[in-house]
């Protein structure tokens, strides 16, 4: 069977949620061989997961240098080892670190590049959600080895106990841009926004306070989203905004508070499983692609839905 | 120093966008403005010419530009907001080129112009496969800064300096140049161009290129050079209207049975 190459994202060995959705979708197509970059010590902690999703073998790219972003050194190690195994296809994830290493590993294997397909048949025909969700596109790649990056939270995980055969490549220290220092980011207990299955989003109508927003998302366990305007006006960081531009999300649960939803938002929620809406304006745009919208002031709704969620918790 | 911003025209991203029957975006249902990711590289640009002595000490800066003819518009915005020049890749062959073909197309250009430092935005709000730049830095195998929210350029010792702000948190990055850098929204306030800047665009320089001047064959590129294929397309089916309810002191709890029958909670 033909081998479907998976490139793991993890953050020291812990393997992101990506990895397992890729490997299941690689079960459909062919056989699973993921592919991880960093060092050993990132592979032991990776390699329960992997077996647990199923992946019939692993290669290591040896490397010290995964923090600082080897993105051609990785790049060039998986394209000569998609050449020499016999790669079908190599799935990546649609994140920042996914698609920096899609474009160049495109370029070194003078392949086709699809990004954000959200499924892929066993004849590789992917389907990509675009313009905001409302329109489908159905297209193949005609040359080299498909690379192709799949939207987080696109495919549902399905566990198949396995047991990967394991290889380790070195790959060449190639850093030609370094990093100086660091300060990571102070990451509460919430989940990574594109990662996470519950996202509620705040928008103009926080008017900038956002504490009923954080409060429902930590009783529902999500993320929190903003939009535009709220991220202009400096309520919230850049790095929270979901939509044309900003991030593109699709949990199985959107909850847009105070937000109007122009097209400049919708674009990067519009696929979202389930839509909830609580906003002022009945005329909000947003109102036509909710499942369930509340006409009505968000800072007396929320709390009393946040409360309501911690009450049947208990 | 010379600095080359790659700027795209693209329908609005404020208007609602389809295809046209020949698979392709249809470009003419939306407004063509200059992608709102690029005015932030343009405006970087001009804020790293300023803090280095401004033109007067020799900086230029280049738009570079690959489109149909329309897509001047877009260039004469960023020439108006303050940059020099302009080049326009522009050739009937390249209509419907994917990412790869763009890329090539880009870097022969860069390696014609030879610039000290490249910039960019994010993605096109269009494509948004936002790949380009790290293709680009293949094929050139320059240093490729991403995610840029603060760039400094140290002419004397020849390095660009940026911090790279993600989800991860904040890393400080170096290159020497030339590098390609990366610019998030919100690194900076974008001006809007001012009168006068809008009639000296009028007067500045935008020089055509075509394939043959960039030495890429016209099958290399375009649909017929793709290395993908749109099969067929369709609309999404449309979101059914959901329930709408009006708050008169219990919608928050209505709220929480409806995410229980869903079991979401």
């Amino acid at each position: 069977m033909s081998k479907v190459f998976v490139f793991v994202d993890h953050t020291n060995g812990a393997v992101a949620k990506t990895a397992s959705e890729l490997l299941t979708l690689a079960r459909s197509i062919g056989q699973a061989h993921a592919v991880i970059a960093g060092t050993s010590s990132d592979l032991d902690a990776a390699v329960p997961v992997l077996n647990k999703f199923g992946a019939s073998s692993i290669t290591l790219l040896e490397s010290g240098e995964i923090n600082n972003h080897p993105s051609s050194a990785i790049a060039i190690a998986l394209a000569d080892l998609a050449k020499s195994q016999g790669a079908k296809v190599i799935l990546l994830p649609s994140t920042a670190r996914g698609k920096e290493i899609a474009g160049r590993l495109a370029v070194r294997l003078e392949s086709g590049i699809i990004t954000d397909a959200i499924a892929l048949t066993p004849e590789l025909v992917s389907t990509q959600s675009v313009f905001g969700g409302s329109t489908l596109v159905h297209s193949q790649i005609v040359k080299g080895i498909p690379v192709i990056t799949i939207r987080p939270n696109a495919i549902e995980p399905v566990e198949a106990a396995g047991s990967a055969a394991i290889e380790k490549v070195a790959v060449a220290a190639i850093i030609t841009a370094k990093i100086t220092s660091r300060e990571p980011a102070v990451r509460g207990a919430r989940p990574e926004l594109s990662e996470a299955n519950i996202i509620v989003s705040g928008g103009r109508g926080t008017d900038g306070n956002f504490a009923p927003i954080e409060e429902l998302a930590d009783a529902l366990g999500g993320a929190v989203g903003a939009s535009r305007a709220a991220t202009d006006a400096g309520w919230y960081p850049h790095s929270h905004q979901v939509g044309q531009t900003g991030k593109t999300v699709s949990p199985a649960l959107y909850v847009a508070c105070g937000i109007s939803g122009a097209i400049q938002h919708r674009a990067g929620m519009q696929t979202s499983k389930t839509i909830v809406v609580v906003n002022k304006d009945p005329e909000a745009p947003i109102f036509d692609i909710a499942d369930f919208g509340v006409v009505g002031d968000l800072f007396a709704v929320a709390p009393q839905a946040t409360a309501g969620i911690k009450a049947r918790k208990g | 120093m010379k600095i080359l911003v790659c700027v795209k025209q693209v329908p609005d991203s404020w208007a609602e966008k389809k295809l046209s029957p020949a698979k392709v975006l249809d470009r003419e249902s939306a407004d063509a403005v200059l992608n709102d990711l690029d005015e932030y590289a343009v405006e970087e640009a001009l804020r790293i010419v300023e803090a280095n002595g401004g033109a007067e000490a020799g900086h230029t800066i280049t738009l570079l530009s690959m489109g149909p003819e329309r897509a001047q518009e877009a260039l004469r915005k960023g020439l108006s907001m303050g940059a020099d020049a302009a080049l326009h890749i522009h050739d009937g062959a390249l209509a419907g080129s994917d990412a790869l073909s763009t890329s090539r197309v880009l870097a022969e250009a860069i390696k014609k112009e030879q610039p000290d430092l490249i910039l960019t935005g994010t993605e096109s709000t269009d494509a948004r496969m936002s790949v380009i730049p790290s293709m680009i830095s293949e094929r050139l195998e320059l240093p490729h800064l991403s995610f840029a929210g603060d760039v400094q350029v140290d002419i004397s010792a020849g390095k660009v300096v940026t911090k790279r702000m993600t989800d991860e948190g904040v890393e400080a990055m170096e290159a020497p140049l030339p590098a390609i850098v990366t610019v998030i929204e919100k690194i900076n306030e974008p001006r809007y161009p001012s009168f006068k800047g809008i009639m000296a665009a009028k007067k500045k320089p935008i020089t055509q290129m075509s394939l043959a001047d960039l030495g890429i064959a016209p099958n290399e590129v375009g649909t017929g050079g793709a290395w993908s294929e749109v099969k067929d397309f369709a609309l999404a089916p449309a979101r059914g209207a959901g329930v709408k309810v009006v708050d008169e002191g219990s919608a928050g709890s209505a709220l929480v049975e409806f995410l229980a029958e869903k079991r979401l909670i």
